[in-house]
């Protein structure tokens, strides 16, 4: 009994800790829809703060007035006012994409600021390894005392004036409907601002109180914490702030009593624990129904005006023919200088950009195509590099390995299809993610996969006498991989699937009415999505000949993410762009000090906040705009010369000179935005 | 009364509709609601060009027009839910244009919006609750929910019923009730009996001239013509999003009947369903709530 409490105790404080940021992911998500990610970081930087005003000598109490009462909350209503206001009516897509990017870009900014050294955590209000007194023979320490204490004051406190001010029923009804709530009098506004702050609030408050209980302040200790958190708010099935309480708490718990009941030593032991959470995260998400049932359409969403079409391929033939020519000028030339011009590390980073876009395609299939949030391509990636790798080991042609890598990774998309065919929008994305928490922590470590941090060797492939083991004929290779596949996904996208998938991101139940299978779509656009990463993933092994688990991170699942949607989602040119931006800037900003080492990840991750305004992409809306501006000099300069009638002029004129553009059809589809 | 008929395409006529008005507001006493010049636009889609009318205290104004006339989209400029791109709303006096759809709610204007206008996700006596308390305050807010449910009982019944899962008529009535709670000065209702059965459209009617009684301004867009203009002191005609006339029922009448054929009230005919069921539905049910 003394052994089961001394196990239980020390997990309460993080229990109440995952307690305050699920009551605030579901209140956020009650009153905006937004599934906050950001929150992690808004912990942070609470934490960090608090932990710097202290070592200045600040007393506690103003520590934590600036820390939680005021940065925070500050945070949380500008991210609310400039940002998630306008997208209460979007679908899940438009609002997860802002989010995953500031919970990359305020870490980021905040490094920029104070800098990397280590920043030593305080504490609040006791001592938090301080012991205070034993219950029978169970220390209990300072950090037990005060989180338990606090979190319980501070969340029943909520919960009452949340029920007797009414401001709970305005919440429920803003987000249904913002206009339907105006109509009743209640200030729409206000109301999701509200919610906002308060909840930023408890995230500030879940930061200062947990950061005493890692050794140092550091941004993924509060990711982590997130992940946690969001199962805690899964258990209360993002409604019911006591189930939240109770299951974080229980989370808390039942991580510490695995930690000390597992044999140590184990990978089980040292991964389970940080993996359980998205165990757990992944039951509720399936168990619960409230989950499974789509938000209700705001009755008066026909008050927007109807969503813009995406700007439609049909373009006047001159511009057309110019822009392609354009594109093939400027694909030939980054191959030309990859293969003739450039030396050593830039040969590499061009090589690098292709692998990574032929990942990136995965996502166009998958988020683009098919409307499905997927938060762990980075884990199908890295069951194909390991693949590889073992099959490489055991003597099998690396070209084979690449093969076969995709291969399995196509079954493991395949098999996390299988639960997310009954979840839609934000769940599905939740649920890959806690696959891809579960390949990092668990599944990537054991000798016969990834081999944790030690990782693999993938040697350069070898066909006959022909070698790839340079750099220059490793690029050819890769870059044939990126054509077939790219022009494979294109084939897909033109035919009926890729309608069939442009149905699905429309309307599920529309494209269930009429007669397409959802289930087997899904499985469909899993599978390939998930053979396209473990190619990708298999190529990158054998571009880096060595490899490890950290290469497969399951933070780069959220950071392709963000990046493939900042340039362009919804073509397959967005990929190959996304890919090469990617690695080009990854190469300029290496070279920067630490300091500033995560630019690049700021770079992207400010692109997606204009997500909101732009669901293009940033590439995509400029591309789109410079050919707006083509096509008008041209027409501008055939109106000048009224003698140019030659065929082709007469049939761009019959065909799209008098349309404007927002009337232009559409070949996609519309989009639920 | 002096009636304003400007034709369809009421482009260069509406200068002498804002002469006429200005004349009529003096000869019928101070107008609650007047729209002047209203403009509205739904992104690059235009709805209203020009509107302008009045609705004098204490009356009821029909607005009548084709399907895509702008109809709704006047009841939805007067509520705030569209912003005027151009020309001003005036509610008793004061400038209302540019007020957010809470402001305008909190000062007397009711809006009972077309289709499916209660919040699904909130039980019928939370859609009441939400209504009352933000215009009434927490105390008196008791009140209108009793009187909420002493008007429909079949609400009460079904209080703690979540709205969305209410039949259609149900969630009509519950819309009806959500507005009617609240007393308010002007009451903006859209396409309220639509897809009702005959005899809860029956209801709604006797329910809006309670109101009217009252001393609640109406502004109705009904599509059983004849009802609502039986009701309504004055008429609206709305054609492509202009007013092609405006005046007393009677002044109205020859204009409705010949923008709108099908929907034209037949003297004293009281069957309305046979009037709007097409030639081409030859074996649509008679009483068929949803002929249109």
């Amino acid at each position: 009994m003394a052994l089961f409490l001394s196990f239980l105790l020390p997990g309460i404080p993080y229990g109440c800790a995952y307690a305050l940021m699920g009551a605030g992911l579901v209140l956020t998500y009650r009153a905006s829809g937004v599934f906050n990610l950001a929150f992690g970081a808004q912990a942070y930087v609470s934490a960090i703060i608090f932990s710097i005003a202290v070592h200045d000598a600040w007393p506690a109490w103003a520590a934590f007035v600036v820390a939680v009462l005021v940065a925070s909350p500050a945070i949380g209503l500008a991210m609310e006012r400039l940002l998630f206001r306008y997208t209460r009516t979007a679908g899940p897509l438009v609002k997860l994409v802002p989010a995953l990017g500031l919970l990359i870009a305020i870490p980021s900014v905040t490094q920029m600021i104070i800098g990397t050294s280590t920043r030593l955590p305080s504490s609040l209000v006791l001592q938090t390894w301080k012991i205070y007194f034993r219950l029978g023979s169970t220390p209990v320490s300072g950090g037990e005392l005060s989180t338990t204490v606090i979190t319980v004051v501070v969340v029943g406190l909520f919960a009452l004036v949340l029920r007797s001010s009414g401001l709970g029923l305005r919440m429920r009804a803003v987000v249904e409907s913002p206009r339907m709530a105006e109509l009743s009098g209640v200030r729409a506004d206000r109301t999701s601002a509200t919610a906002w702050v308060l909840s930023s609030l408890f995230a500030g408050l879940a930061g200062v109180l947990l950061a005493p209980l890692f050794a140092t302040v550091s941004a993924p200790n509060f990711t982590a914490l997130l992940v946690a958190a969001i199962a805690a708010a899964a258990i209360g099935g993002f409604e019911s702030l006591p189930l939240v309480l109770a299951g974080a708490i229980g989370l808390g718990i039942a991580q510490q009593l695995l930690a000390g009941y597992l044999p140590s030593g184990t990978i089980l032991s040292s991964g389970l624990r940080p993996a359980f959470p998205f165990v757990v995260l992944a039951i509720a998400l399936v168990a619960r129904r409230t989950l499974r049932q789509p938000a209700a359409r705001d009755p008066l969403a026909s008050c927007d005006p109807p969503a813009l079409a995406f700007r439609a391929p049909a373009r006047m033939t001159q511009v057309a023919v110019g822009s392609r020519a354009f594109s093939v000028l400027v694909a030939g030339m980054l191959v030309a200088t990859t293969v003739v011009l450039v030396p050593g590390s830039w040969e590499f980073v061009f090589t690098l950009g292709t692998v990574l876009s032929i990942v990136f395609l995965s996502i166009t299939l998958l988020t683009g195509m098919g409307g499905q949030i997927s938060l762990g391509q980075a884990a199908f990636a890295g069951a194909g590099a390991f693949t590889a790798g073992q099959l490489a080991m055991h003597a099998v042609p690396v070209l084979a390995a690449v093969l076969l890598g995709g291969l399995l990774a196509a079954a493991l998309g395949a098999v996390v299809a299988l639960p997310a065919l009954r979840l839609g929008g934000i769940a599905v994305g939740l649920l890959t993610l806690s696959f891809a928490l579960l390949a990092t922590n668990v599944l990537f470590l054991y000798p016969w996969s990834g081999n944790g941090a030690t990782g693999l060797t993938v040697p350069r492939p070898q066909v006959g006498t022909v070698s790839f083991a340079g750099n220059g004929a490793f690029f050819w290779l890769v870059l044939a991989f990126l054509v077939l596949l790219a022009g494979a996904v294109k084939l897909v996208q033109g035919g009926t699937i890729g309608r069939e998938l442009a149905a699905l991101r429309g309307s599920e139940r529309g494209s269930a009415a009429i007669g397409i299978d959802m289930r087997r779509l899904r499985v469909v656009a899993f599978t390939l999505s998930a053979a396209i990463a473990g190619i990708g993933g298999a190529l990158y092994a054998s571009l880096q000949q060595s490899i490890s688990v950290n290469d497969f991170n399951y933070q780069f699942s959220l950071v392709y993410v963000v990046v493939v949607a900042a340039v362009g989602v919804y073509s397959v040119a967005g990929a190959l762009e996304a890919g090469v931006l990617y690695a080009v800037l990854m190469q300029l900003t290496s070279t920067l000090s630490s300091r500033f080492s995560s630019l690049l990840a700021l770079v992207f991750a400010l692109a997606a906040l204009t997500y909101v305004r732009h669901p293009e992409g940033v590439v995509a809306y400029g591309k789109a705009w410079v050919l707006d501006r083509a096509e008008q000099l041209t027409r501008h300069l055939q109106r000048a010369e009224p003698t140019y009638a030659g065929p082709s002029g007469a049939a761009t004129g019959q065909r799209h000179g008098h349309l404007r553009p927002h009337l232009r059809p559409h070949l996609h589809g519309g989009d639920r935005r | 009364m002096s009636a304003v008929v400007t034709g369809i395409d009421a482009g260069p006529g509406i200068d002498a509709t804002a002469v006429a008005q200005g004349a009529r507001s003096l000869a019928d006493g101070r107008p609650l609601l007047e729209l002047r010049r209203v403009e509205a636009s739904y992104g690059p889609y235009r709805a209203l060009f020009g509107v302008s009318f009045t609705v004098p205290e204490g009356s009821v104004v029909a607005l009548v027009g084709s399907n895509g006339a702008g109809k709704s989209t006047v009841a939805r400029v007067v509520s705030g839910l569209v912003r005027a791109k151009a020309g001003s709303v005036w509610l008793a006096g004061s400038e209302i244009t540019r007020w957010p759809a809470w402001r305008i709610a909190r000062a007397g204007i009711a809006h009972a919006p077309e289709g499916r206008s209660v919040l699904a996700s909130l039980t019928v006596e939370e859609n009441l609750e939400l209504a009352a308390r933000a215009l009434l305050g927490r105390r008196r807010s008791k009140g209108a929910l009793d009187r909420a449910f002493g008007a429909f009982g079949r609400l009460a019944e079904r209080r703690h019923q979540l709205a969305g899962t209410l039949s259609g008529g149900e969630q009509r009535m519950l819309s009806l009730a959500k507005v009617l709670a609240v007393p308010a000065r002007l009451l903006v209702v859209d396409e309220l009996s639509l897809g009702l059965a005959p005899a809860v459209v029956d209801e709604v009617f006797g329910a809006l001239r309670a109101v009217r009684d009252a001393g609640t301004s109406l502004l109705v867009v009904e599509q059983h013509v004849d009802r609502v203009l039986a009701m309504a002191d004055r008429a609206v005609v709305l054609v492509r999003g202009r007013v092609a006339a405006e005046g007393s029922v009677a002044e109205v009448l020859p204009v409705v009947a010949r923008l709108l054929p099908q929907r034209a009230p037949v003297a004293g005919a009281a069957s309305s369903s046979a009037q709007h069921r097409s030639p081409q539905q030859p074996g649509g049910r008679p009483g068929r709530p949803d002929a249109e």
